[in-house]
């Protein structure tokens, strides 16, 4: 058992950094070991926790979406905007909304075979401009009480937006290892030649994850929407995607494709989210906040091209 | 040889002109889409083509056009940059703040200096130390942008007498009655199309996108092909900053935010190739053009601005699509 958890800690060394992160500050920073602060940093991982989870999808499958981000402020208005027609229409329009934007995506890498980056690229721009049509640039807020006081209620103790992302990451973390699905995404991001002449569904794997990523984005966005009962036109404007992609990279999974899964993202999501309350509690002004943030992806880039030359050079 | 003659002979003269057309829209599906789109503006809106609208575009679109200079080279040997909205934001705020300090011509050199330092350290991470540019760009989007507030503070930057000063000129005036900026990025444009064109370092810039194995073997050093590209991205941008904080005469703190998405959309409409090794700088200016039309045609026609963003995407993939398609003969892959 403990032999098993060291093997795991050393293949994914960010596990390590977070527990390194939280001993340091739990004796350093005052008010951080407390279940008060841990729930912050859980229910403000949430929704950023959706958005990784279908990233981490198609990057192992070798692609990424940069319209994560404003798909989740479109898909937030959306389930704001709509709840006049009843919360429930709300809710599964967005969440459709979300996975029609990734089909579109999904169309025109997977079939088109127009390069990811420009598909996404121009749906990044062209989702936003969709959300200020549908608000008219103007902030809405939600009808529905019982929809704000979901997001801010417990399950058992935790905070159920987080309750949620993780179940839907369990999930995902079986859909990747146990099912055909999961194993042709390895494959495809791995050798995309071999997984085609393998006989592997190449283009409607690569179609149905940019759907996943869509969904998941819609799903972030809906939790949003219900932490904060309301939308403005510039949720998620305008580095929301970067950022996710981001803690996809922080937590080890390979830009390259092939290779990662749902657990390293979480740690990930988990040693951004540490590293943002850390700052916080100690009142570090927000400047330097995003000024971290920068260095620390310049850092985890080094680092990893470090290892990868070491696992070479090593294997 | 005997299937060549009996294309040749054949009846149906279908092939080659399908083949002429396909040709046709490879190279030229850019102008065309170009020509469109100002015809289609032309006929809805009776000011579109008059002096004074066209004179405007042209000032608007000559910030993101000589952003895109540095943005061509950089994705020609394979790379992107997205910190250049940031270092547009920074730029301008150091302009700005140095002006009154130390005059305007040395506040001009600290800023080049400020844009070089940028692109050397991004060259020196991507190129030498052989980094994703993605992801290193990317910190230095955040990175910058933090620096610009802990600069400020947060607070507005601007000139305190902008009257007692020629610093404007560069970003407001007229030479023949056409912009300052206009002609900055004409002379720039021209500059880097011979740079790209007729030198060895161009050639290697092509050569370095396009195949690095074999320009490695033909002994290219592509680490300094590639921090040179980012060091000249670094410069140009350091100029946009330059003219966007004299046409202001001041600085706000996210002034550039969000110009790294508009830039890239207009050189891969300009087809750029996102894999290296093909790039033009008129022609990626020619796809700013576009997007900047796009801007101004429907603030023309009435509509919000935000309908230029819907436009885009239809636009960008749309061409690219097309572009795609006619190379490879067949609509879907």
């Amino acid at each position: 058992m403990i032999q098993r958890i060291y093997t795991s800690l050393k293949k994914q060394p960010i596990w390590l950094i977070l527990l390194g992160m939280i001993f340091l500050s739990s004796i350093f920073v005052s008010d951080f070991f407390a279940f008060g602060n841990f729930k912050n940093v859980l229910v403000q991982s949430a929704v950023d926790g959706m958005l990784a989870l279908g990233m981490t999808f198609l990057m192992i499958n070798g692609y990424f979406d940069l319209s994560v981000g404003t798909v989740m402020g479109f898909t937030a208005a959306l389930a704001i905007g709509l709840q006049p027609y009843g919360l429930v229409v709300a809710v599964v329009v967005a969440l459709l909304a979300g996975a029609a934007i990734g089909a579109i995506n999904g169309f025109f890498v997977a079939k088109a075979k127009i390069n990811a980056f420009i598909v996404t690229l121009g749906s990044f721009i062209g989702v936003r401009g969709l959300i200020y049509i549908y608000t008219q640039e103007q902030a809405l807020v939600g009808e529905v009480m019982d929809f704000g006081m979901f997001g801010a209620s417990d399950f058992l103790g935790l905070p159920t937006l987080f309750v949620i992302m993780f179940v839907l990451m369990l999930i995902a973390e079986f859909v990747l290892r146990k099912t055909p699905h999961g194993r042709n995404t390895y494959a495809i991001g791995g050798n995309i030649e071999a997984a085609e002449n393998s006989g592997i569904p190449v283009d409607r794997t690569i179609w149905m994850n940019f759907i996943i990523c869509g969904f998941t984005a819609a799903i972030g966005g809906v939790l949003l929407a219900s932490r904060l009962n309301a939308a403005t036109p510039t949720l998620g404007w305008p580095d929301k995607n970067l950022m996710t992609i981001a803690v996809v990279v922080l937590g080890g999974t390979s830009l390259a494709g092939g290779y990662g899964n749902i657990t390293r993202t979480l740690g990930g999501l988990f040693t951004f989210g540490v590293l943002y309350n850390i700052l916080n509690l100690l009142g570090v002004q927000s400047y330097y906040n995003t000024l971290i943030t920068g260095i620390v992806l310049i850092l985890v880039v080094y680092i990893d091209a470090h290892i990868r030359k070491n696992r070479v050079s090593i294997g | 040889m005997q299937q060549a003659e009996a294309a040749v002979s054949s009846p149906e003269q279908r092939i080659p002109l399908k083949k002429r057309l396909t040709t046709a829209a490879e190279k030229h599906g850019l102008i065309l889409a170009f020509f469109i789109v100002v015809a289609f503006f032309s006929i809805a809106s009776e000011n579109f083509l008059s002096y004074k609208n066209v004179m405007l575009v042209l000032r608007q679109v000559s910030i993101l056009g000589i952003i895109a200079i540095g943005m061509t080279i950089v994705i020609t040997v394979g790379h992107f940059d997205l910190s250049v909205g940031s270092l547009v934001s920074l730029t301008a705020v150091v302009v700005i703040s140095m002006h009154d300090v130390v005059g305007p011509v040395p506040a001009m050199l600290i800023t080049i200096v400020v844009g070089l330092i940028s692109g050397a350290f991004i060259g020196y991470l991507v190129g030498y130390l052989k980094l994703n540019s993605l992801i290193i760009t990317l910190g230095m989007l955040v990175g910058l942008q933090a620096i610009v507030l802990i600069y400020t503070g947060g607070k507005y930057t601007r000139i305190v007498a902008p009257d007692e000063t020629w610093f404007g000129v560069i970003g407001r005036g007229f030479v023949f009655g056409v912009p300052l900026p206009v002609i900055i990025l004409g002379v720039l444009l021209l500059i880097f199309s011979i740079i790209l064109l007729k030198t060895v370092f161009g050639r290697q810039v092509f050569s370095v996108g396009g195949n690095p194995m074999a320009s490695k073997f033909s002994g290219i050093s592509d680490k300094k092909i590639i921090f040179m590209a980012f060091l000249i991205s670094g410069a140009l941008t350091a100029i946009a900053g330059i003219i966007m904080g004299s046409r202001l005469m001041a600085a706000q703190n996210y002034l550039g935010q969000g110009y790294e998405f508009q830039v890239i959309a207009g050189v891969i409409l300009g087809g750029v190739s996102l894999t290296g090794g093909e790039g033009n700088v008129f022609k990626a200016f020619i796809g700013i053009l576009i997007i900047g039309i796009l801007k101004n045609g429907f603030l023309l026609l009435g509509f919000p601005y935000y309908f230029q963003w819907v436009a885009q995407w239809i636009i960008v993939v749309g061409v690219v699509w097309l572009d795609v398609a006619t190379k490879r003969g067949k609509v879907l892959g």
